[in-house]
């Protein structure tokens, strides 16, 4: 099978640029990652980043063929050769597929990802409604792997002053459970030009999200508690 | 060799933990919010660690679902551990884990809930009600994706706590001074490829499992036993290496773990002739009996020629029973999973698995508190100052020779907590840093050395495929006494390749090739502390099953292996059956 | 000065929410325009200028260029906000697209009030 992948040792290289691979598959490779093991044994110089490698660690997602993906839930024969693999689009490259994520994490730190309940702990556990524990669904089984927010424009343009879709999902994670108590502050801190209302809907975010969320539909949460609050 | 204190930059930390999966993120927190000056170093972004891939729950006995209590939870974990574990250790996890399960509720876990608002429990493999009646509810769980929301929650309270990582930094060796106290260990930034000491009063080991010396494993790529490798380079030894847990359901070829879970929802598994041939190893708990004993039913089924698929090489594991909803509902993971790495959609079709590794047992020697305990001037759990480990490094010992589903998690909040505790108590009073030794980054910088300069020799992806398969060919499910005594002559020899491994990449930046190798110094350690020590062990208890003595032998074999590097040397020390205020678990034939 | 990130403006729900009931505004008067078009037979001059001589057209007209106006102000400001990273350029730009946009209301006003 042939790979076309982003090569860049800012130890040696100049600039980046392609590496064409020819790798000889067994039939257990099904993913694009054992591929990309394979590639690895053959040059050890090949670096990217990798643990689970059943798409829960958020390691290895990259732009495959164009679009952000992890590599160990793509299917090889769902791939078109050559394979085109680039690091995520849109942060700073370190190393071939790695990227510098300070940035991408700064704007998930930024939306205080914690439970905020200031009331004096109950003996036993806080109770919450299956209900209410069901609107947690679609938003807690992030894994933080950034496919969404780097396939975002806004992003691209505002990575310093816009949270990004993965982010704003937490953020409305926070929200959305009962056992938090900051909401106002939650919206206090959202309530910016940049920060929040950046998201023009594009819904790049939904398509790439290798968990199957929705963070465009999050957002849209959120500004709804907005008005709901103002109006 | 280099003099650290000219050459290598040294930072000073009250402690610091190796690790931020569950134990070293719960024992971060701990010392964070203690108000500790306290480093977390980590290979990974702190929520890629491994516990994120943990998926049924973890066991507390919080009876939301009926009656139960810690005394049961008790039995059915010594009884699990086939008698091998530490029953004073035993009594101190299942009576603290209510009380952390109840925390990490707080802190802002999403747990399932039950219609009166309490955690939803589920059944799970060999807990019991009254003493191995009958199935209880006792695993707390967040659908089937319970490690991740626990890892998310526990990195978002340290993020609130403000504790300070190191992430993708790679411990590299500990520091010991001639007294024998531990000063730290020295670590490399994989995005420089600078060496750094940390320079720490107190050191905690929760490095994880090292699941990757075998070729088909659940593990995750950066499982690779650094905590041991490093511990035992260190001259600590390594306790009951020769366990090995077989998860029951990894799926076929990929390995991929299914949760326990499945079968506590009401899945089980099926042979060639659809049937439910748990049925007859197990004839009380039936598919939801102990993992050892269950992963050799499959096992056996598979060698007399009833296993499922194409090659017979695998058994089925049946759920579609249970229905799209509370599939959807219970185990949406698991049907993501089986439709992308088995090819079936669980709603309606059996998923193909096969026994595949998933957990240590064993790993570094410790007490309850968490602190690192080792044979000295007669006693056998002599502590190491200013050492500890917890989660699945550790070795407490709580699992003996055979875990219980679930029990991983509650390992990991219950010591990483203790271990915090123990660390804070200790700091309090041991004021003051002693001084580094001078040959305090030696071993580091001559192993790094060592790879730069290495020329003809063997890529060490090469050595590492021979150590997995010798691994799997010679110390699987079953044991035969030819087989491993010819593993532990070649894991030997590969043994000796590991030093003179090579890598043609030299990069500073962000050199994975580097990592590899470093791993595999760490990796080999194991394997030859599993190889040796199952080679010794002449009987059969727990995930140890030997085709040479088929029984369980209390008489000669009721302690704890230790295993040193120096010399491949074995020495044993007694299982404590004296629990901290119960009745003793005597052990007994042990059936499900 | 050092270069930090500000969290929270504490504005841009008002712009946000501006901008959809602008565009509501904008459909309405659109398809009310179309039926007037379809509905009053063959324009002249005089049909034309008949039309927007009542009362009624003139508001109607002039909510629509003052809703196109706000909306045109939010995505103009967001275009500046996006590519232009210089804050006295940005600043600059936004106030010459505000005077821009308030010349062509006061212009809309004075062709509807013409006659």
């Amino acid at each position: 099978m042939q790979f076309r992948v982003y090569r860049y040792d800012p130890d040696k290289d100049d600039k980046p640029y392609m590496k064409d691979y020819e790798v000889e598959l067994e039939p257990t490779d099904q993913m694009l990652l054992d591929a990309l093991v394979r590639i690895k044994e053959q040059d050890d110089s090949l670096s990217l980043r990798r643990s689970c490698r059943e798409g829960v660690c958020g390691s290895d997602a990259m732009n495959i063929n164009g679009k952000n993906g992890l590599a160990c839930t793509t299917k090889l024969s769902e791939l078109k050769q050559p394979v085109e693999l680039k690091p995520l689009p849109g942060l700073p490259v370190i190393r071939d597929l790695i990227v510098d994520m300070t940035q991408f994490f700064k704007q998930y730190h930024s939306i205080k990802p914690y439970l905020v309940n200031n009331d004096p702990p109950p003996e036993k556990e806080r109770l919450q409604s299956p209900e209410d524990r069901e609107e947690l669904n679609g938003l807690y089984e992030c894994i933080l792997c950034a496919c969404c927010s780097t396939s975002c424009p806004s992003f691209w343009w505002n990575p310093d002053k816009f949270v990004g879709p993965a982010g704003l999902l937490h953020a409305y994670r926070f929200l959305a459970d009962t056992r938090d108590q900051a909401a106002a502050e939650r919206l206090d801190n959202l309530e910016d030009p940049y920060r929040l209302f950046r998201c023009h809907s594009i819904m790049n975010c939904v398509d790439v999200c290798p968990k199957g969320l929705n963070p465009t539909e999050a957002i849209g949460k959120i500004k709804t508690m907005m008005v709901k609050r103002a109006v | 060799m280099a003099n650290v204190g000219r050459n290598t930059p040294v930072r000073k930390f009250d402690a610091v933990v190796v690790g931020a999966g569950g134990a070293g993120l719960r024992a971060a927190l701990q010392l964070s919010e203690a108000g500790l000056k306290c480093a977390v170093l980590s290979k990974v972004f702190p929520t890629r660690s491994h516990t994120v891939a943990a998926q049924g729950g973890v066991g507390a006995s919080l009876g939301n679902m009926g009656e139960d209590n810690w005394n049961w939870h008790m039995y059915d974990t010594v009884k699990g551990s086939d008698w091998l574990g530490d029953q004073d250790a035993i009594e101190f996890m299942v009576r603290t884990a209510p009380e952390v399960v109840i925390e990490l509720e707080h802190f802002g876990m999403p747990f399932d809930r039950n219609e009166d608002g309490t955690i939803y429990q589920r059944p799970f493999g060999g807990h019991s009600m009254n003493f191995g009646e009958k199935p209880v509810q006792r695993s707390c769980c967040a659908a089937d994706r319970t490690g991740h929301a626990m890892l998310h929650a526990l990195y978002q309270r340290n993020v609130r706590a403000n504790t300070q990582f190191f992430v993708e930094w790679m411990a590299l060796d500990l520091i010991r001074d001639p007294s024998g106290q531990v000063l730290g260990v020295t670590a490399l930034e994989m995005e420089t490829g600078e060496v750094m000491v940390f320079h720490a009063r107190a050191t905690l080991f929760a490095t994880g499992g090292a699941g990757r010396i075998y070729t088909s494993t659940t593990n995750a790529f950066i499982n690779t036993g650094d905590g041991l490798g490093m511990a035992a380079r260190a001259g600590i030894p390594l306790e009951d290496m020769e366990f090995w847990q077989f998860h029951p359901t990894g799926v076929a070829g990929a390995g991929v773990l299914i949760t326990e879970g499945v079968r506590g929802e009401g899945g089980y598994l099926l042979n060639k002739n659809g049937e439910r041939f748990m049925e007859r190893y197990a004839p009380n708990l039936k598919d939801l009996a102990s993992r050892d004993v269950v992963s050799r039913a499959m096992a056996t089924e598979i060698k007399e020629g009833r296993g499922a698929g194409k090659e017979g090489d695998c058994v089925l594991l049946k759920l579609d029973h249970l229905g799209a909803e509370v599939i959807d509902k219970r185990l949406p993971g698991i049907r993501e999973i089986a439709k992308k790495f088995a090819n079936v959609d669980p709603v309606k079709d059996p998923i193909p698995v096969v026994p595949t590794v998933h957990y240590q047992m064993g790993g570094i020697p410790t007490n309850y508190h968490g602190e690192v305990v080792v044979p000295k001037n007669g006693n056998a759990n002599s502590v190491v100052p200013g050492f500890y480990a917890a989660g699945e490094c550790g070795c407490a010992s709580v699992h003996g020779a055979n875990r219980l589903g679930t029990n991983s998690l509650t390992d990991l909040l219950v010591f990483g907590k203790a271990s915090g505790d123990s660390i804070i108590r200790f700091l309090k009073e041991n004021p003051g840093l002693k001084d580094l030794p001078k040959d305090a980054g030696d071993r580091s910088l001559s192993r790094l050395a060592r790879l730069e300069s290495q020329t003809n020799g063997e890529s060490y992806a090469e050595v590492a495929k021979d150590m997995r398969r010798t691994m799997q060919m010679h110390c699987g499910v079953f044991r035969f006494p030819d087989t491993l005594a010819e593993g532990v002559k070649k894991i030997r020899e590969i043994s000796d390749r590991v030093t003179r491994t090579e890598i043609k990449d030299k990069s500073k930046v962000f050199n994975t090739a580097r990592i590899e190798a470093l791993e595999l110094d760490n990796l080999i350690e194991v394997a030859r502390a599993t190889m040796v020590s199952a080679d010794a062990r002449t009987e059969s208890r727990g995930a140890h099953d030997r085709s040479d003595h088929h029984e369980r032998d209390d008489v000669n074999w009721l302690k704890h292996t230790l295993w040193y590097k120096e010399g491949d040397r074995l020495d044993y020390k007694p299982v404590n059956l004296k629990p901290l205020t119960a009745e003793s678990i005597e052990p007994k034939v042990r059936t499900y | 000065m050092v270069n930090r990130i500000v969290v929270g403006a504490h504005y841009g729900l008002k712009d946000w929410l501006a901008q959809r009931i602008s565009a509501v505004v904008m459909a309405a008067y659109t398809i009310l325009f179309g039926i007037v078009w379809v509905s009053g037979g063959p324009f002249s001059y005089n049909s034309w200028k008949s039309l927007f001589s009542q009362g009624w057209m003139r508001f109607a007209t002039l909510l629509f260029v003052l809703s196109m106006l706000y909306h045109a102000w939010v995505g103009v400001r967001d275009i500046w906000m996006d590519y232009v990273k210089n804050t006295g350029l940005r600043l600059l730009l936004e106030v010459v697209t505000v005077l821009w946009l308030v010349g062509c209301g006061g212009w809309a006003v004075q062709v509807l009030w013409r006659s």
